[in-house]
């Protein structure tokens, strides 16, 4: 079998260069990739361009990479509960991309998938359509929309073996299954990395073909951005 | 008028057996709670689960399973996980049987404004514009005025729009009233002790009253 293994997430974003485009797997802050965000911190990396659901918040996730300067535009589907980021477009600092959550999980498939465009019906008749070729279908009108693809994708799984299979873990999964798709080069990292044989080839979410990279994370500290019990 | 328990528990009223269901944040959330026990329905939370479950308790709270308002939630015997593009393929194919969510303005064909204002900083849709663009059924959970006192039920929408002609049904802490396909809203019921005469003045688009309108029953 090929093998993924690096030894840690400071080899595994080595080569990432200056404004090099980035698929950051999570949504809010379950399932982002902890460990590779801390190394990208390190190696101080600028100009980046981060394709992510969302944007962490001031001092976790994306929001850390914020308040260094090393983002220079995000594509995201909603970034509130971030005060840098707000500041950083004020300023006119951050450009941003938003668009429909739908929309943006489906163009990271089709990136990786190989589909240059499809026709969606999210956002047709509002701003999100400006600009955009529109197409009727049975009746109904349809924006068409483009593929995503990254240099790297970095994704957070809870199991993964040396040869790049994954598995995820509730709704940690979230978009990090089609974003390990859509990377020329994709780094996992995960929570145990297990012997090779011992993931059930009928359980993988993720086949080790869209993984170039693979480590064991350390130290997760899975932040809760609403922890919300029965009273 | 309703309070937004009351507005919840009046939703939960048009709630069927059998029912795949996707709850907006906000008082679309509380309309899970006020569900009778003889309606089995499934919710699906965009960020990948379906069938949720009520909060954890704090034993067991697992920061990798959250609803899409990125509270810790539990999962119901019989849930499924699933990743962000199967989750929207499920919205957008129609799969999802009812969509409730909240609105800063809906307008008399049905249009909905609820994700930006301008002036104001831009949060994102997320996934309001699929919601939208797809559900067949969508009921919109809002108060009838702003807190200033404007209309919210509109000729057009003021504010940018997240979709069109989509909205059926408002409940709202004065009425519940259906969207006609030709445009208008129809009034179907008032809020406990709110006049007929109320809710025209609340309403700044086309509002049609016809015959005696009952007041709604809250349990």
């Amino acid at each position: 079998m090929i093998d993924k293994l690096v030894k840690n997430a400071d080899e595994a974003v080595r080569d990432i260069h200056d404004n090099a485009v980035l698929m950051l797997g999570g949504f809010g802050l379950c399932g982002i990739p902890e460990n590779s965000i801390a190394a990208l911190l390190k190696t101080g990396v600028k100009g980046l361009t981060c394709i992510s659901n969302n944007a962490g918040v001031d001092d976790f996730g994306i929001g850390l990479m914020l308040k260094t300067r090393q983002v220079k535009k995000m594509i995201s589907s909603y970034v509130g509960e971030n005060a840098e980021f707000e500041r950083q477009l004020l300023a006119g600092e951050l450009e941003v991309d938003l668009m429909p959550q739908g929309t943006l999980a489906e163009r990271i498939r089709a990136g990786g998938a190989g589909i240059p465009a499809f026709f969606t019906p999210a956002g047709y008749g509002t701003e999100v359509a400006e600009g955009k070729e529109v197409r009727e279908f049975d009746g109904k009108k349809y924006l068409m929309e483009s593929w995503l693809r990254a240099d790297f994708a970095i994704v957070k799984a809870w199991k993964g073996d040396s040869a790049g299979n994954l598995v995820f873990k509730g709704t940690a999964r979230n978009f990090n299954p089609m974003m390990a798709t859509a990377g020329k080069i994709t780094i996992a990292e995960v929570e145990e990395l297990v012997p090779l044989g011992e993931l059930d080839p009928n359980h993988i979410h993720t086949p080790g073909i869209f993984v170039q990279r693979i480590f064991q994370g350390t130290g997760y500290e899975k932040r809760i951005e609403q922890r919300t019990v029965t009273s | 008028m309703l309070d937004k328990i009351g507005i919840a528990k009046r939703i939960a009223q048009e709630v069927r057996n059998g029912w795949y269901i996707n709850l907006g944040i906000g008082i679309p959330t509380l309309v899970a709670n006020y569900i009778p026990d003889n309606i089995n329905v499934v919710l699906q939370s965009e960020n990948g689960l379906l069938g949720i479950g009520p909060f954890p308790s704090e034993q067991n709270i697992d920061a990798d399973l959250i609803n899409a308002g990125k509270q810790t939630v539990t999962m119901m015997p019989g849930s499924a996980l699933f990743n962000s593009a199967d989750s929207f393929g499920m919205i957008r194919g129609g799969h999802v049987d009812l969509t409730i969510l909240g609105a800063m303005e809906v307008s008399e064909n049905g249009d909905i404004a609820n994700w930006k204002i301008p002036g104001k900083m831009v949060k994102g849709m997320g996934g309001a514009m699929d919601l939208v663009a797809s559900a067949e059924n969508i009921i919109v959970a809002m108060q009838h005025k702003s807190r200033d006192g404007q209309s919210k039920l509109l000729k057009n929408c003021s504010l940018p729009i997240t979709g069109i002609k989509c909205v059926k049904k408002i409940i709202t802490d004065m009425a519940v009233l259906d969207v006609l396909p030709e445009g208008g809203f129809k009034l179907l019921e008032r809020a406990p002790g709110v006049t007929v005469d109320e809710i025209k003045a609340a309403t700044e688009g086309k509002l049609v009253v016809e015959g005696d309108i009952p007041e709604m029953v809250i349990g």
